[in-house]
């Protein structure tokens, strides 16, 4: 959402900032939750790049296994967050309890390998 | 409960035959049809017939896959096939024996010498793994088997899993109908047949069953948004890469698809789910592999999926922003900004990564499979490979027969009816069917699709005529015995005015596509007996009275090797014996047909179109003591040196421009008979070829030294070597070994 700063009039972006923000808070609180998983994983992602960008990438399966770990943490939980959104109608078949597991079983394929494969 | 069931089975069936749209998937037309009369005593509900024939049929299908790939055990034996596989059995032979840490570090010095091969890092192990698992398991089990029988039904048995695969592919993206036929289909299908048949123990068998797997719970999961689907479809990828080099068409068909399915507007929250974990997921995983490494996020050929991933961010969280924001004006403004800024990101992060080396430029094989003359003008050694080489028509045919032209009605019949799974299926049969046509041996990856879409038109055909001709059957019996149902009968009457042609051209047309159907299922068998359970390591032929010769020359000149040489002994031969003279003879060879080093294969190209001292020096450097060449004069066998002979010239001449194409050619022309190059006539490979083949009368009313296979007189009868001595010729003269001499005493 920081990409809305670009734009042409500050006036545009403080209002449509303020209305995304309106919007948001409409959210449910479990989805706010998930909400703030996904930018702990990537912003610990970023932080990963940018210390990569400094110290250089020498064990690389070390460097793409922690960043890969943070995205695959974020998507997966995106996925989630989809999942058990009431609003969207695509789901409605899909009990949470189904989709949290599905979430957990995948979380744990992706440790094990990011595990095996840090080195 | 029991009593009743005869009447609700009569009264479904008089149903289906009023209403012309009938539940689809509780009476297919044919369990209806079945279950009248044989099913009536065993007192079953039509579900119940309908499930008990699928899996009747499912199971026979399955044993039907196995038993056609069985002709090549009946003909010869139960052995390993061809070039490659043989590499495949030598590392399974080593895995069971030594296990996976012995196997992962494996150093080969039996190959490529003085280079040598790291075994465990440049080959995919799915195959090996699989087959010694197989093998522990029946071992387990308390079934003593050799692995050697192992390897040979591994293609066979995982045919057979293809085509329940295939079946739950084709009833995911049509109906059970088609996935039954499909199943059939593929279990006979000869462009699989060709890679599958017990003996060919290559990557190919167990890779379709794993790219079909892939490609079926992808489907799965983009059809019900399911992570767990999404997972299995991860899971099939990583067997899929562990298995065979072709997990590049995945990695690039899913991008593709997902693309198309963005642009065309078909873009959900399911696809999101399946794409994103599947890549995630599967890229990880993929990267377990050592041959495949860093790849997924380093090589060009990789980095479509990691783009159409990162889109998929920047979809979503637009969909996500455009669902907040009400105002649709302030959207757009947000919209430009974001796709601009996510656009310029892009580019720049791909174009700084292709500038400072980081991603790998796209690799010949890869550009020739997009452009099908570019190995022909680059990389002589991809386009040496005969399977490399552009399909003809005719092979289309052989491989498909009446799917060829089953294949475009399907696709009509799936444009018909949309889906984002058809849409997949569609995608996956057009692409394939391109690269199909630029490789021969990519029919192989077009046939799941082909045998899929072909059987969505054969399904969707017999249904509507089935339909047709039972609607009219029990329409004109209502309206000439019930006059209570007339007033059905008259109403579906006038829709349709003439009824006994449409009954009787539905019969017909029934009839035609049993015909067609069945001429498939014979001509399959027959392309299996006759042209792909050929082992191609012993050779049949017919003799003079109709009698089958079979020429074992190969084994008997591995066994000799094995027997006759010392041990360290290294033998340099073209590449493509180099796998069995490792595998057979247990001799170290110089190249082999793993060919990751084209200097080195230039090097033996240009040995063996050298004259003979040039050459002895290079195969002194090289250590050789053993040369062996395959000599098909005598037999009339045609794959052999002789012509291969200008695609060594060719292969070395790139490397070493000492070697040039025109000093072996006359005019343009290749020949071997008195008119040829003198260059020719004189070089190593044509002198160990022809070596005392002047004294020998091949064929009665010919002069000595008549060629068979070429069909002419040889030009260079009386051929003197003199730092070579023949060692050993078989007994068709199809391999000759030859004795590289020490060099002379200086005093």
């Amino acid at each position: 959402m920081g990409k809305a700063s670009h734009s042409s009039t500050a006036q545009d972006a403080v209002a449509l900032f303020d209305s995304i923000r309106s919007a948001y808070s409409a959210t449910p609180t479990t989805l706010k939750i998930i909400d703030l998983y996904i930018g702990f994983a990537v912003s610990t992602a970023l932080i990963q790049v940018v210390y990569m960008a400094i110290v250089g990438s020498f064990p690389f399966n070390s460097f793409l296994s922690g960043v890969l770990s943070c995205i695959g943490t974020a998507v997966l939980a995106v996925c989630l967050r989809i999942q058990v959104n009431k609003e969207n109608k695509e789901f409605k078949d899909l009990a949470p309890e189904r989709a949290f597991a599905d979430f957990v079983l995948c979380n744990l394929v992706l440790h094990l390998v990011i595990m095996n494969f840090l080195g | 409960m029991v009593g009743k069931r005869e009447p609700l089975n009569d009264t479904a069936t008089t149903k289906t035959g009023q209403s012309p749209s009938p539940s689809p998937p509780l009476a297919t037309s044919m369990s209806g049809l079945l279950g009248n009369f044989s099913f009536k005593t065993l007192k079953l509900k039509t579900k119940q017939q309908e499930l008990l024939i699928r899996v009747s049929i499912l199971c026979l299908v399955y044993i039907l896959a196995f038993i056609t790939r069985l002709f090549s055990v009946l003909r010869y034996e139960s052995m390993i096939h061809e070039f490659d596989p043989y590499f495949n059995y030598r590392t399974t032979l080593y895995l069971t024996e030594k296990g996976f840490y012995e196997f992962w570090n494996w150093f080969d010095s039996e190959s490529w010498y003085p280079l040598g091969r790291i075994i465990g890092g440049t080959l995919y192990p799915g195959l090996m793994v699989t087959a010694a698992i197989i093998y522990w398991a029946l071992r387990f089990l308390s079934f003593a088997v050799h692995i050697r029988e192992v390897c040979v039904l591994t293609a066979p048995f995982f045919a057979s899993n293809t085509t329940l695969v295939a079946y739950f592919f084709g009833k995911e993206i049509w109906d059970t109908g088609a996935g039954l036929v499909a199943a059939a289909l593929i279990a006979i299908c000869p462009g699989y047949i060709s890679r599958s048949v017990a003996g060919s123990y290559d990557n190919e068998g167990v890779a379709i069953f794993a790219l079909l797997l892939t490609f079926y719970l992808f489907v799965k999961a983009v059809n019900t948004g399911s992570l767990a689907w999404a997972l299995g479809s991860a899971l099939g990828y990583f067997y899929m890469v562990s298995a065979w080099g072709g997990y590049i068409f995945i990695i690039n068909l899913i991008p593709l698809y997902v693309l198309v399915l963005l642009i065309t507007g078909r873009y959900s929250m399911r696809l999101y789910v399946a794409y994103n974990c599947t890549y995630i997921l599967g890229m990880l995983l993929a990267m377990q592999i050592r041959f495949v490494g860093f790849q997924h996020v380093q090589s060009g050929e990789h980095m479509a999926a990691m783009g159409v991933f990162f889109l998929m961010q920047v979809f979503y969280f637009l969909d996500y922003v455009k669902h907040l924001l009400s105002d649709s004006k302030m959207f757009q403004a947000f919209l430009r900004i974001t796709v601009t800024c996510a656009v310029g990101v892009g580019g720049v992060a791909l174009g700084v990564g292709t500038a400072s080396g980081y991603i790998s430029p796209w690799t010949g094989r890869f550009y020739s499979l997009l452009d099908p003359t570019y190995a022909k003008d680059h990389i002589p050694i991809i386009a040496s490979v005969s399977e490399h080489q552009p399909t003809a028509w005719s092979s289309f045919m052989f491989d498909f027969h009446i799917l060829l032209f089953l294949f475009p009605a399907g696709l009509y019949f799936c444009f018909k009816r949309l889906s984002d799974a058809t849409i997949f299926v569609v995608m996956y049969g057009l692409t394939s069917m391109y690269f199909a046509g630029v490789m021969v041996r990519l029919i192989l990856v077009a046939t799941p699709a082909v045998c899929l879409i072909s059987a969505i038109a054969v399904s969707a055909t017999i249904k509507n005529l089935t339909q047709l001709a039972r609607a009219k059957d029990k329409v004109s019996q209502t309206g000439s015995t019930k006059g209570t149902s007339s007033t059905k009968g008259s109403s579906k009457g006038s829709i349709d005015q003439s009824q006994p042609f449409q009954k009787n051209g539905a019969l017909v047309l029934l009839f035609g596509a049993f015909y067609l159907l069945s001429k498939y299922a014979t001509h399959c068998t027959w392309v299996t007996s006759e042209a792909y359970s050929s082992p191609s390591i012993v050779l049949a032929a017919r003799g003079a009275h109709g009698n089958r010769v079979i020429f074992d020359d190969y084994r008997e000149a591995y066994f000799w090797l094995r027997q006759n040489t010392p041990p360290d002994a290294k033998v340099m031969s073209w590449w493509d014996y180099g796998y069995q003279i490792t595998a057979m003879g247990n001799r170290t060879v110089i190249v082999d047909n793993n060919t990751w080093n084209n200097t080195h294969i230039a090097t033996v190209g240009r040995a063996m179109s050298s004259y003979e001292d040039e050459a002895y020096d290079i195969m002194r450097s090289l250590d050789v003591d053993y040369v062996l060449v395959v000599f098909g004069g005598v037999t009339g066998y045609s794959s052999d040196d002789i012509n291969k002979f200008l695609w060594m010239v060719r292969i070395g001449g790139g490397v070493f421009p000492v070697i040039k194409e025109p000093d072996y050619l006359v005019n343009g022309e290749y020949r071997v008979d008195k008119g040829a190059a003198p260059k020719m006539l004189n070089c190593l490979m044509y002198k160990l070829s022809y070596y005392r083949f002047g004294e020998l009368t091949t064929e009665y009313g010919k002069p000595p030294g008549y060629d068979r296979a070429r069909g002419v007189e040889i030009g260079n009868k009386d051929i003197k070597l003199e730092y070579l001595e023949e060692a050993f010729t078989t007994s068709n003269w199809i391999v000759r070994i030859y004795k590289v001499k020490p060099p002379n005493n200086r005093w």
